[in-house]
């Protein structure tokens, strides 16, 4: 495959960088990124994925768009109102680059249709709002060896961590179970700033394409939590032993997907 | 007097700057070491700023010939293998 020069010039500023060049670039064009969750974390990586040139990039939300949403989820305008996320969010995408083939899956995940999904891509973001999404994705993940980048926000603060198969502990070495229903509270209750989504989201984007094009350092064996009100991040190296992860370990005791209770935030995320 | 044997020529007079630079810079890309390029360029610009970005990138220039049309060879090894 060779460039136009339409993008040679679009891709200008990745392939002038000694760690992307025309490999990375073309890499990035044959990549196939799955976003789970059209909300704070999916709009911002989503942006980012499509005006980075990903060339097939699925996104996956059940929700229409709705006013409260616009706070933060910059994919979505007020004209989208309404409209299946996954929509919107797929026409902002096109905007931005119309290289990008977009795939849309107007559907809850779920146990039944997760893992033959995440199965045609190379790379999962979970932009997800609740646990129970959460252990889903990281259990259908290790299942299918799929590496992924795990992102959770609320308040005035972030995290994520990186799952890359073999190379270190999964999302559920970490955390083990959900916590129980309503111990929690969502963002809906909680609430959320719009720029957090912005900050974690674009370093979901950043692992991903770190990810693709084979270079850096991956936030695998560590989570970095940020707190914008202190204005802190923190890099937290997560214990190796794998060995007793019920999903991941040597000897697993979760072979089957599981479809926690719903304690959900009714799309606020 | 041929010293060189050019292996790939690649055109970058219908492209301006940066695109001039990473036009040139993916022809590279895509030979192997010690493989020959000669770059058609325009005059002013490019003439000015590609064979110096391509220097600093690393690679050995071997030649500028005039093509007295307002347009210049630049004639590059490449050197590495990225």
């Amino acid at each position: 495959m060779s460039f136009t020069n339409e993008q040679l010039e679009r891709y200008s500023r990745h392939i002038i960088l000694k760690e992307i060049g025309a490999k990375g670039q073309k890499k990035l064009l044959n990549a196939k990124v799955l976003i789970i969750g059209a909300g704070g974390l999916g709009a911002p990586t989503a942006m980012y994925l499509a005006a980075a040139g990903v060339g097939t990039i699925g996104i996956a939300d059940a929700d229409e768009v709705d006013l409260s949403n616009l706070q933060r989820q910059i994919i979505h305008a007020t004209k989208d109102l309404g409209k299946p996320k996954v929509q919107s969010a797929k026409e902002t995408m096109n905007d931005l680059n119309p290289d990008v083939q977009v795939n849309t899956y107007h559907t809850f995940m779920t146990s039944e249709n997760i893992r033959e999904i995440i199965r045609d891509y190379d790379f999962v973001i979970d932009g997800t709002d609740n646990f129970p999404a959460k252990f889903l994705i990281n259990d259908a993940c290790v299942m299918e060896k799929k590496p992924f980048s795990h992102a959770g926000i609320i308040r005035f603060k972030g995290q994520l961590m990186t799952y890359v198969p073999g190379e270190g502990p999964c999302y559920r070495c970490v955390f083990k179970d959900p916590p129980p229903k309503d111990a929690v509270p969502t963002c809906k209750q909680a609430g959320v700033v719009g720029a957090m989504g912005g900050v974690i989201g674009s370093l979901q984007a950043m692992e991903a394409i770190k990810y693709i094009v084979g270079k850096g350092q991956l936030l695998t064996g560590y989570l970095l939590t940020y707190d914008a009100l202190t204005m802190e991040f923190r890099k937290i190296k997560l214990p190796h032993n794998t060995e007793n992860c019920p999903v991941c370990g040597t000897h697993p005791t979760i072979t089957q997907l599981i479809d926690y209770e719903q304690a959900e935030c009714d799309g606020a995320l | 007097m041929s010293e060189y044997n050019i292996d790939e020529r690649v055109d970058i007079t219908d492209v301006v700057c940066p695109t001039t630079f990473v036009k040139a810079k993916v022809a590279l890309e895509e030979l192997d070491e010690g493989q020959i390029l000669s770059i058609k360029m325009n005059d002013g610009e490019p003439v000015q700023n590609v064979p110096r970005s391509i220097k600093e990138e690393g690679h050995q220039i071997l030649k500028l010939l005039d093509n007295s049309d307002g347009t210049y060879e630049l004639i590059v090894r490449k050197v590495g293998d990225d």
